[in-house]
């Protein structure tokens, strides 16, 4: 009690859009690039304002739950094994290898995630996949997929969700 | 057996966590050995790695969907093993 509010600085950072839907799992705001040589690809996502996952994770303290930090490096590979599979088949999150959480990471944060493709296999596909924060890593992954014919109805609808994103045209 | 297998088998015990001497030439990696479907992509990325291959599972899986193939052509691990062998001479011709 009686402590004032710091006033606003008229020289608040801007932050970009958050267009993270963290309770929607869309994970992936854009991708910046997509390396069919390297077998690699660059994406941008902002850790959103609100959530109602902060509500919990945790009351008072919002931080990005490494469950779905997870689940974002997981995407990023999926847009990768679907970029350069063309969409041929789909990749399904089978195993989670060596993930390390290095950092909290809270709201309007602006992570740089990357994928790696390690091996491409029959029937399945394995990445290494990393967020950095402001140029410092801040957790990393070796994911596994099984990747298989798309289910009935999902290839058109995951082609729309890779445009919103940018995928189709960095994949060219 | 054949340095493939041993190869083989050591991957098997190390990635499934069984006993080393459970497995043996003609054991059924999933009716004897219990080697479900996640393992099983576990052992063949180690195969994959270990002999520069690239194991067909989808060509196998499909075979042995359709019923053309007996599913331990593919799974009894001397088979494996005579198909990983056939694979890395292929690969070296």
């Amino acid at each position: 009690m009686g402590r004032r509010a710091a006033p606003t600085s008229r020289f608040a950072t801007r932050y970009l859009p958050s267009r993270m839907r963290l309770e929607y799992f869309e994970m992936i705001d854009r991708v910046v690039s997509l390396d069919r040589t390297g077998k690699r690809i660059e994406a941008r996502s902002v850790v959103p304002d609100e959530s109602p996952i902060f509500e919990g994770h945790f009351p008072g303290h919002p931080l990005m739950p490494g469950v779905l930090l997870t689940e974002t490096m997981a995407q990023a590979s999926g847009y990768l094994v679907l970029g350069l599979m063309d969409f041929s088949h789909m990749p399904f999150l089978m195993a989670v290898d060596k993930a390390r959480f290095r950092t909290f990471v809270g709201p309007r944060s602006e992570l740089a995630i990357t994928a790696e493709l390690e091996h491409e296999g029959s029937g399945y596909a394995v990445t290494k996949a990393a967020i950095a924060v402001a140029g410092k890593r801040i957790c990393d992954a070796s994911l596994r997929f099984k990747t298989m014919p798309f289910p009935d109805g999902m290839a058109a609808a995951m082609r729309e969700q890779a445009r919103r994103i940018g995928l189709l045209a960095a994949a060219g | 057996m054949s340095s493939t297998f041993e190869t083989v088998a050591n991957i098997i015990s190390e990635t499934a966590d069984i006993p080393r001497e459970q497995i043996t030439p003609d054991a059924h990696a999933i009716d004897d050995l219990g080697i479900d479907s996640l393992a099983f992509l576990d052992i063949a990325f180690a195969i994959d790695k270990a002999f520069a291959i690239k194991l067909p599972l989808e060509q196998w899986t499909q075979e042995v969907n359709e019923g053309k193939v007996p599913a331990e052509e593919y799974f009894v691990l001397k088979n494996l093993v005579a198909r990983i062998d056939a694979l890395v001479a292929a690969k070296n011709a």
